[in-house]
């Protein structure tokens, strides 16, 4: 698990020409995720509200006993919300925060399977032309005519985790 | 499955061992005449002899064995225990742990001092003998006929050190009894098929028989009958001494060819096996971490267990709700046993500091006592470990700083012995852990002093008395005028706090200058089991601890109208202010029709938390919350409920805190 989140850190490819990953989609966008980080694929569980957290961790679930955060990456890239269907899902990942595992789900709206990605296909994310940060993006992967997104997830935990989120004081004066 | 490394389980063990031989020599110290203490502390010396030689540290089996000596005259009455010993052998201890630890270190040269001091210290007090009988004690002719279990070999028991151990006390003739051995193709080597009469003259009580055999008691059959009462000859006093390997042949040996030879370099080896097979229904170590898998895979259980239920409860099969119930009962017991799995006593913790606070009373020349309190207090295995630390700074610097010299004391008109008051005790879901001394108190001049010279403080600015000695948590930050051997040096405190703070807990405290001072470590239970009351807030589910609770009522419609103004209500005659977690954590729903109230007390303040329902008490196990929600101060953590949901824990103390905010606010705004 550690190594796996070295290699995210450092470099996705690490002198490989091959990665294998799980794609998933995302408010009709397709992402992929070293598959080695990702713990399990859940089906949709019941989530807690915690009042007071940032909005891009504003849940929390029970997975198998542990109570795990429910990491929202549309609010990171500015999607859409989309209403939970047949095919949602929660991916669970563990990633490195300040040197320490932590497990984290994610929700996502289909998962498709785990290929392999070439290193041949992928680009760095274009200066131009998109409206993401382009340091959430680890690299862009050309499969067929579309393009799979694979994001840096810890620059977008590392991120998210710095923006204020909505204090329950805010709330509170507003009233 | 792997099996530990054996020399690591002795290190442990003899840690373990060191630990109540310390424990028992302390205890000693304070009634020298404890006959079951210093029965204690021999048998804690000669296991620790045992095992030492069987995993090869003879070193450390050596040098114990002389130790081992001294006592064993100590619990004959030979010579009475005395101040001087006990602290003769408290050093010889710390030197054992060194053996343990190093074996292949140079310890020759502190052997040999620490066991002059030793001989001194036995030398000393053998001259008034009060426990030494004045006439020559009576000696008695003892038969004993004894056999062991046939699978004693395989276990690491050796009878021969038991015979060299009956053979010390006394004149004694031994017989082998060959008459069970099997013809030579039954015979299995390993198996142990003699049994062996003794005769025994001498002036030992029987007890001291039954000791020879005290660690393999259990399986073997012992009879011991006295046959006639003599007055012999003198003893010879230094018979305990006698060099081991100077033991004749065993009588037995020439028979006991089958026997592969357990390695037994030093007499009476007790079988370490055995004795630790006897205890093993007592104790079992495991890794802490299975012990959180285990907890994990409780939770599971229960969970899938409530839906299994649900689905038994839907169906009208009766034997399916049969089965369904028994699984209910079951699972809820495995839950409560596994909870109180992981929790200690602090008994342990505070078993330490009563050696610190032996040796620093020696090193300063204080009298220092110390008084613990609570020690039932159960707390987390793990905050048990990382509390060790920082309460070892605190009390060094008690004893250092805090407390003044019997003279100083004198002066001043308290009594000349300092005392250190160590207590322990659980409130509102923490654990609170004091350490109070009466000694000079911290001096407020000289910490503000300090800090303005170290800029951490602008010279006009107002410090309230807490915000002032909270200061002495920062690193580097000393106020004492020299460097002493103990503290000083600025650097013990500041690890207090960075440990209280990775605990999430809280540091209080509070000074009379001249009476002395009291450090409050305020520590959440993590992972520890609260009794929570479950209330719903709109949607949500939500647990407060049940110790903070004070009572429930109804916030009656009108009281709900009238207090859009003012956030309080009247209970008995005090006006106690409320805080609407429905709007708090802004759920957006419509408030039910009978709101219920209930009442938190932190510490000295009265708070009434406003819930849509109450729905009961619930067994609480405490998961942490994940570093992502570090940032949110409201929750202590989270918890599981039996349908699988999962339920926040409410920070008492941050919530009221935040309704504090609240209301600055308000006025602020209106």
């Amino acid at each position: 698990m550690n190594e796996a989140v070295r290699k995210i850190s450092k470099d996705l490819w690490d002198g490989r020409d091959e990665l294998e990953v799980l794609t998933f989609d995302i408010a009709g966008e397709m992402f992929a995720l070293e598959a080695v980080i990702v713990q399990e694929i859940l089906d949709l569980l019941p989530e807690t509200v915690v009042p007071g957290a940032k909005a891009f961790v504003g849940c929390v679930i029970n997975f198998r006993g542990k109570v795990i955060p429910l990491a929202d990456i549309r609010l990171a890239f500015g999607m859409e919300a989309t209403k939970p269907t047949i095919d949602s899902r929660i991916i669970v990942i563990a990633i490195n925060i300040d040197g320490e595992p932590v497990l984290a789900g994610i929700r996502t709206d289909k998962v498709h399977e785990v290929t392999t990605l070439l290193r041949a296909a992928g680009e760095p994310p274009p200066s131009v032309g998109m409206r993401w940060r382009p340091d959430f993006i680890e690299c862009l992967v050309k499969r067929g005519t579309e393009f799979i997104i694979v994001p840096n997830l810890n620059a977008i935990f590392a991120a998210e985790a710095d923006r204020t989120g909505s204090s329950i004081s805010h709330g509170s004066a507003q009233r | 499955m792997s099996f530990p490394d054996p020399i690591a389980v002795f290190r442990t063990e003899a840690a373990e061992l060191l630990e109540q031989i310390e424990a028992g020599l302390l205890d000693l110290n304070v009634n020298l005449g404890d006959k079951d203490q210093i029965d204690a502390v021999f048998r804690g010396l000669h296991t620790l002899k045992g095992s030492g030689a069987m995993f090869g540290f003879e070193a450390l089996a050596a040098f114990t064995h002389h130790c081992e000596t001294a006592f064993d005259r100590v619990r004959k009455g030979e010579v009475p225990a005395t101040q001087a010993l006990v602290t003769a052998v408290l050093e010889a201890k710390d030197h054992m742990r060194a053996l343990v630890e190093t074996p292949a270190g140079d310890h020759e040269a502190t052997s040999e001092a620490l066991l002059a001091n030793l001989r001194a210290a036995v030398d000393g007090a053998k001259s008034p003998g009060v426990h030494q009988a004045a006439d020559v004690p009576a000696q008695t002719l003892f038969k004993i006929r004894f056999s062991l279990p046939q699978n004693a070999m395989a276990n690491g028991t050796n009878p021969l050190p038991l015979l060299d151990e009956l053979r010390e006390l006394g004149e004694c003739t031994i017989v082998a009894d060959r008459s069970a051995i099997p013809s030579l193709d039954l015979l299995s080597p390993t198996d142990l098929h003699i049994s062996w009469n003794v005769e025994l003259l001498t002036s030992q009580p029987r007890s001291a028989i039954e000791d020879v055999f005290i660690f393999v008691m259990d399986d073997m059959q012992l009879e011991i009958t006295a046959v006639q009462a003599a007055t012999a000859a003198a003893k010879s006093p230094e018979r305990q001494e006698t060099p081991i390997q100077a033991a004749e042949p065993v009588a037995a040996e020439p028979v006991a060819v089958s026997a592969p030879r357990v390695p037994a370099p030093v007499t009476a080896a007790p079988a370490p096996t055995d004795a630790k097979a006897s205890k093993a229904s007592e104790n079992v170590r495991v890794p802490a971490e299975k012990l959180d898998e285990l907890m994990d895979r409780v939770g599971e259980l229960v969970i899938a267990q409530s839906r299994l239920s649900q689905l038994a409860g839907g169906s009208g099969d009766l034997q399916l709700r049969a089965v369904s119930e028994d699984v209910e009962r079951l699972s809820g017991e495995l839950r409560d046993t596994m909870m109180v799995l992981r929790m200690v006593p602090v008994t342990q913790l505070f078993g330490r500091f009563r050696r610190l606070v032996h040796d620093l009373s020696h090193e300063t020349g204080k009298v220092i006592e110390l008084v613990t309190e609570g020690e039932s207090t159960e707390v987390d295995k793990s905050v048990i470990e990382r509390l060790a630390d920082p309460l070892v700074h605190l009390v060094r610097n008690s004893c250092d700083h805090g407390l003044e010299t019997p003279d100083e004391r004198r002066a001043a008109g308290k009594p000349p012995a300092g005392r250190i008051m160590l207590s322990a005790r659980q409130q509102a879901g923490e654990v609170i852990i004091t350490i109070k001394d009466d000694g000079r108190g911290i001096n407020r001049e000289r910490v503000r002093a300090k800090a303005e010279a170290s800029g951490l403080v602008q010279p006009n600015a107002t410090l309230s008395d807490q915000e002032l000695y909270q200061l002495i948590f920062q690193p580097g930050f000393s106020t004492a005028q020299q460097v002493t051997n103990l503290s000083g040096r600025g650097v013990g405190m500041d690890v207090v706090k960075r440990t209280i703070d990775a605990l999430r807990g809280t540091i209080n405290v509070i000074s009379h200058p001249g009476e002395g001072s009291e450090i409050s470590l305020a520590i959440p239970l993590t992972l520890a089991i609260i009794d929570g009351l479950l209330v719903r807030v709109g949607a949500g589910r939500y647990v407060i601890p049940l110790s903070a609770v004070e009572e429930c009522l109804e916030l009656s419609i009108e009281e709900d109208m009238r207090s859009r103004g003012r956030s309080f209500i009247s209970l008995r005659d005090s006006l106690v202010p409320f805080l609407r977690l429905r709007d708090l954590f802004r759920t957006g729903t419509k408030p039910d029709p009978f709101q219920k109230v209930v009442v938190i007390s932190t510490g000295s303040e009265r708070v009434g938390l406003v819930v849509d329902q109450i729905i009961g008490d619930h067994q609480t196990v405490i998961k942490a919350m994940s570093k992502l929600h570090h940032d949110v101060a409201t929750f202590s953590g989270a918890t599981i409920l039996g349908d699988g949901d999962v339920a926040l824990i409410l920070d008492v103390g941050h919530l009221v805190a935040e309704g504090q905010q609240q209301e600055a606010h308000l006025r602020a705004a209106g």
